[in-house]
């Protein structure tokens, strides 16, 4: 058995199926790792679905599927959407990678567009946000405002992502605030609130007065404030509930646009592959409202920051920087690059902890 | 009054009227869910039980996908149902299977790029090992400390998943994959690869395993003096003893079946249809083959058809989200209601209903 | 390393709020099991509780109303369980399974509107002096009224079970439903009121998650609690006290793992993450190594007054 005949009895598969919604409406699925209502990261990708619907009303028909997980059931998720007639499917979630790219190479007509991934093809883009530009403005705000001088992380795994969120904030809390130490907890989980609730708390116990948190729920926020004064930052969504006091700002993923403009490529049959990382710029990574508990010339700096890196004047990651173990990484002036971003598997100096794995 | 009158002998009719009641009942109450959350009701239930296997336009791609769902659920509820018979109380076949996924997958990747035919061999005896293994923990703390095994193979399900999340983006991570988690893809390489055997069929290593198993369950329960063993032990552990049973060994037997028919699972899975070890490429199957055990009512056949029905639910509950937009909640609480009716009249075929008088009291 | 930063006073404060829910679903459990009956829907029952717990509470703006809103709504759904089992003989194991998967369904459906919405606070109870006093008063006499609840609970069943002619009758019953039935028992009836004591106390401990541990309403955010709870009653061999020291060492290690990380132990997250489970697994190792240990005879099987 190899691959070819595989791909061939598929595609006869394929030409079997007659298109399940028919009507001239150009259909886009999406593959949801959790539940919409996690409030987080699915819930904001359910949000950019919302504003496709909005964007072309009758002119486009959306479908989804929630929790499924990164196994064999991807593929199987992928493939049902395909041959239910979808034009374009939107993957959502890392682990959705290589189902993905296997379903697309059966598919040569539907579009495919994975988040967070590495790996294009014709019919496969590729697209994430620069939430590390977010995190730098957290960070930013958190060295400030920190009186105890330890911030508390709540991380989840410890993938590239997650390790140049913690290097971004840890870098610009250090600039304004010398003395500003890292204590990182790792979950091990993407979400699930009692934990994070908990980690919250072993955090400001341990007198972190700052907690950022790379999971979904909006538990540690209520920890915090049950504390008191804890300041904390939405995550994937704003989570404004929890404002003025503990959150004083967030980091928001905003897919909707890209979405809109994806499925509207779509439409007119513009579409093309290709790799979008955007960041504050095009508005993919959106900063939340920072909160009157921030002091006016903190705010004032900090949005300084932003629209510098918006403005693509300042770059997250300027040298002169080193690694954690003492060694030279970016010189003075230097920039890092996407391709050591993307796969970055280091702390920077200062950072006292040890990456697990 | 109505009254249950035990039958002297389970009543064959019943046993095979029962399911489809069943069916029926489920059919009933869940299209009036489905019609109170908005949906066409005989759509909904069209698209669950008949599309997966009928439907013109998926039925080509899903019918050999119940085989692929399935596989794994018949392969590690054949090992539960042994030790359940027996009494010994294997919860943890999701951890074995993760560790015959990571063993498997491990076992291979340390000879990458070989294309020996050896490969996947030694892939498949790692695996099994692997499970075993991760079984042989409970399996020698009960039998040398009366630990209960309950606790331990539970509880060694969360020690497997951090292992799981460690060696994903750590030991087994792929090298050439830019730092991210998540081992080689088994499917770009073909000495490793679990592919499927007759093309179109959705018939994989696995899947032949989970057959094998069957009958080997089939005729050890029925045929062999250790089956007996088995089934003495679970029913009358005294007088098991007194008929010479070792109940340690059954214990290791047991657990050591169980565990390695979950490893072997957790392998072929990965290594197959998911392709590689990924931080969560566990989907449950391990706590959902306890239920596909019990449906089946411990009995290899039974446990064959229990499996490809709840492959059914899982992939028709999957249509039914796509095409008519219900909320997967609304899926698993229908799972969870045809799993009751099944189980409520399941009475029938040991039971018969009798009206009688009441009593004066 | 420099552990200094841990505070013990605000750590045994943590491990109780932390201990309670699955506390209250592990004496109910416990109870259940000692009738006889296996029941492994405590997820079920516990997240179903956590979502009309939750509800009521925002729709009453009373967090007790929502406490014994939670203890009906997982009586309710154990009330299911109970007649599958004990009416309809079916196999309790698949059953209690059935009712963890429906229950995490129709939670999710009873929850969506309240998604993202916040609860009112349970308060702080007001012990007076006892919360005055140094360290002690911070750590033990500071909490909300629902962990004492939960421990009053656990020497109530512990009474109950052997001071009590009801709690005879129920190990009677969980011991050997056949004696007990030739006895005179009403061996469903007495199975019946420990399953809904049991989906009661479940739900309980859901809704102390999604009202005081997190505080907030998510689709399936008792990630697993009910399992652990499964666990502790194994671990307790079903004796009350021992599920308050289960509970509370697993809930401890828990935060106490989260607790090193924070403050910077060097020892591998992999291993601190695992280690809840694995202490517990050695602290049963331990007991059981001195024996004395048991489940009531009659757990799991099917009872039928044949003749």
């Amino acid at each position: 058995m190899n691959r070819r005949t595989l791909l061939a009895t598929v595609a006869a598969a394929t030409i079997v199926s007659t298109a399940a919604w028919a009507d001239d409406a150009v259909t886009a699925g999406f593959i949801f790792i959790g539940p919409v209502g996690d409030g987080g990261w699915t819930y904001e990708h359910n949000q950019g679905r919302l504003a496709v619907e909005e964007a072309y009303g009758d002119k486009v028909k959306t479908v989804y599927q929630e929790n499924v997980p990164e196994s064999a059931d991807a593929e199987r998720a992928i493939t049902q959407m395909a041959l239910a007639g979808a034009d374009i499917i939107f993957t959502t979630s890392f682990g959705y990678m290589d189902p993905t790219l296997a379903v697309a190479a059966k598919f040569p007509n539907v579009k495919f567009e994975h988040a967070t991934g590495y790996k294009q093809a014709d019919n496969v883009a590729t697209y994430s946000a620069r939430f590390y530009e977010g995190r730098a403005v957290q960070g930013h705000i958190a060295g400030n405002m920190t009186k105890t001088n330890k911030i508390g992380y709540i991380a989840s795994f410890p993938i590239p992502e997650v390790i140049r969120g913690i290097n971004a904030a840890y870098i610009h809390a250090k600039e304004v605030n010398p003395d500003v130490e890292f204590s990182v907890v790792w979950a091990y989980t993407w979400f699930d609130p009692a934990k994070e609730a908990d980690a919250a708390r072993a955090l400001i116990e341990n007198g972190a007065d700052v907690v950022l948190q790379h999971t979904d729920s909006t538990a540690p926020q209520a920890a915090a404030k049950e504390a008191g004064n804890v300041i904390t930052f939405g995550q994937a969504s704003d989570m404004a509930d929890y404002g003025p006091m503990p959150r004083v700002s967030s980091i928001i993923d905003n897919w909707g646009p890209y979405y809109v403009d994806r499925v509207g490529a779509v439409m007119d049959g513009t579409w093309t592959s290709g790799n979008t990382w955007d960041g504050i710029a095009p508005g993919m990574v959106g900063i939340g409202e920072i909160s009157d508990a921030v002091p006016a010339e903190v705010k004032a700096s900090a949005l300084a920051l932003k629209d510098s890196i918006a403005s693509g004047e300042y770059h997250t990651f300027t040298g002169p920087l080193k690694k954690q173990d003492g060694s030279d990484w970016l010189a003075d002036g230097e920039t890092a690059d996407d391709g050591t971003l993307a796969g970055m598997n280091f702390y920077v100096e200062g950072i006292t902890a040890d990456i697990p794995n | 009054m109505l009254r249950l009158e035990k039958r002297p002998q389970p009543s064959r009719e019943w046993t095979a009227l029962s399911p489809l009641l069943a069916v029926a009942l489920t059919m009933l109450v869940g299209g009036i869910l489905f019609a109170i959350l908005g949906a066409n009701p005989f759509e909904a239930i069209r698209t669950i039980f008949w599309d997966p296997i009928f439907s013109e336009q998926f039925s080509g791609f899903t019918r050999p996908q119940l085989l692929v769902k399935a596989g794994p659920l018949i392969l590690i509820a054949i090992g539960l149902s042994i030790g359940f018979k027996a009494g010994i109380w294997n919860i943890g076949a999701e951890g074995q299977y993760i560790m015959g996924a990571i063993c498997g997958a491990g076992a291979g990747l340390a000879f990458y790029p070989s294309d020996s035919v050896l490969i996947f061999p030694l892939m498949l005896i790692a695996g099994a090992l692997g499970g075993w293994a991760w079984a042989m923990i409970p399996a020698i703390l009960k039998t040398k400390l009366g630990t209960n095994e309950i606790l331990v193979s539970l509880m060694l399900v969360y020690v497997a998943e951090t292992i799981l999340a460690s060696v994903a983006s750590g030991l087994l991570r792929n090298p050439d994959g830019m730092g991210f988690p998540g081992s080689r893809n088994f499917k770009e390489w073909d000495a490793a690869f679990n592919s499927e055997l007759i093309t179109g069929t959705g018939m994989h290593w696995g899947v032949v395993a989970a057959f094998i198993a069957v009958i080997a369950a089939y005729v050890l329960m029925s045929r062999h003096i250790q089956g007996f063993n088995i089934r003495l032990t679970g029913e009358a552990p005294r007088a098991a003893r007194f008929a010479g049973v070792n109940p340690t060994r059954i214990v290791i037997l047991c657990l050591g079946i169980s565990g390695a028919l979950a490893g072997m699972a957790g392998m072929f899975e990965a290594t197959g249809p998911a392709g590689q070890v990924s931080i969560d490429f566990n989907a449950g199957y391990g706590f959902t083959a306890i239920i596909v055990a019990f449906l089946g009512r411990l009995n290899p056949i039974g446990i064959l058809l229990a499996g490809l029905l709840m492959a059914l639910t899982y992939i028709g509950g999957e249509l039914a989200q796509l095409m008519l937009g219900l909320p997967g909640a609304a899926i698993q609480l229908f799972q969870g209601m045809l799993l009751f009716f099944l189980l409520a009249t399941d009475v029938f075929t040991n039971y018969r209903l009798r009206l009688t008088k009441k009593e004066a009291v | 390393m420099d552990l200094s930063s841990i505070s013990p006073v605000l750590l045994v404060a943590s491990i109780m709020v932390s201990a309670t829910p699955i506390l209250f679903a592990a004496i109910g459990e416990l109870v259940v099991e000692k009738s006889g009956v296996l029941n492994l829907g405590v997820e079920g029952m516990m997240i179903t509780g956590a979502v009309v717990g939750f509800a009521v509470a925002v729709n009453t703006e009373s967090p007790l109303v929502g406490f014994v809103a939670a203890a009906v709504a997982g009586a309710v759904l154990s009330l299911a369980f109970g007649f599958l089992t004990q009416h309809l003989l079916s196999n309790q194991v698949a059953t209690g399974l059935g009712l963890t998967l429906a229950g995490l369904g129709l939670s999710a459906l009873i929850g969506k509107p309240y998604e993202g919405m916040k609860s009112p606070t349970l308060p702080k109870l007001d012990l007076g002096p006892l919360s005055d006093i140094p360290g002690v008063g911070k750590m033990v006499f500071s909490h909300d009224i629902m962990v004492y609840v939960s421990i009053l609970l656990v020497a109530a069943v512990w009474a109950f079970l052997k001071f009590t002619r009801g709690g005879l009758i129920l190990r009677a019953v969980g011991e050997s439903h056949d004696s007990a039935h030739a006895l005179g028992y009403k061996v469903v009836r007495v199975r019946m009121i420990a399953i809904l004591f049991g989906g009661a106390c479940a739900g309980l401990g859901g809704a102390y998650l999604s009202l005081v541990r997190v505080p907030q309403w998510t689709e399936g955010m008792t990630a697993g609690a009910g399992w652990i709870a499964l666990a502790i009653v194994v671990f307790a061999s079903w004796r009350p006290w021992r599920i308050l020291i289960g509970a509370y060492l697993f809930g401890g290690v828990t935060v106490l793992q989260l607790n090193l990380q924070a403050a910077g132990a060097k020892v591998p997250v992999a291993l601190l993450s695992a280690s809840p489970y694995l202490i517990t697994i050695l602290v049963l190792v331990i007991i059981s190594a001195r024996g004395a240990h048991g489940a009531p005879a009659s757990l799991g099987r099917v009872f039928h007054a044949s003749n």
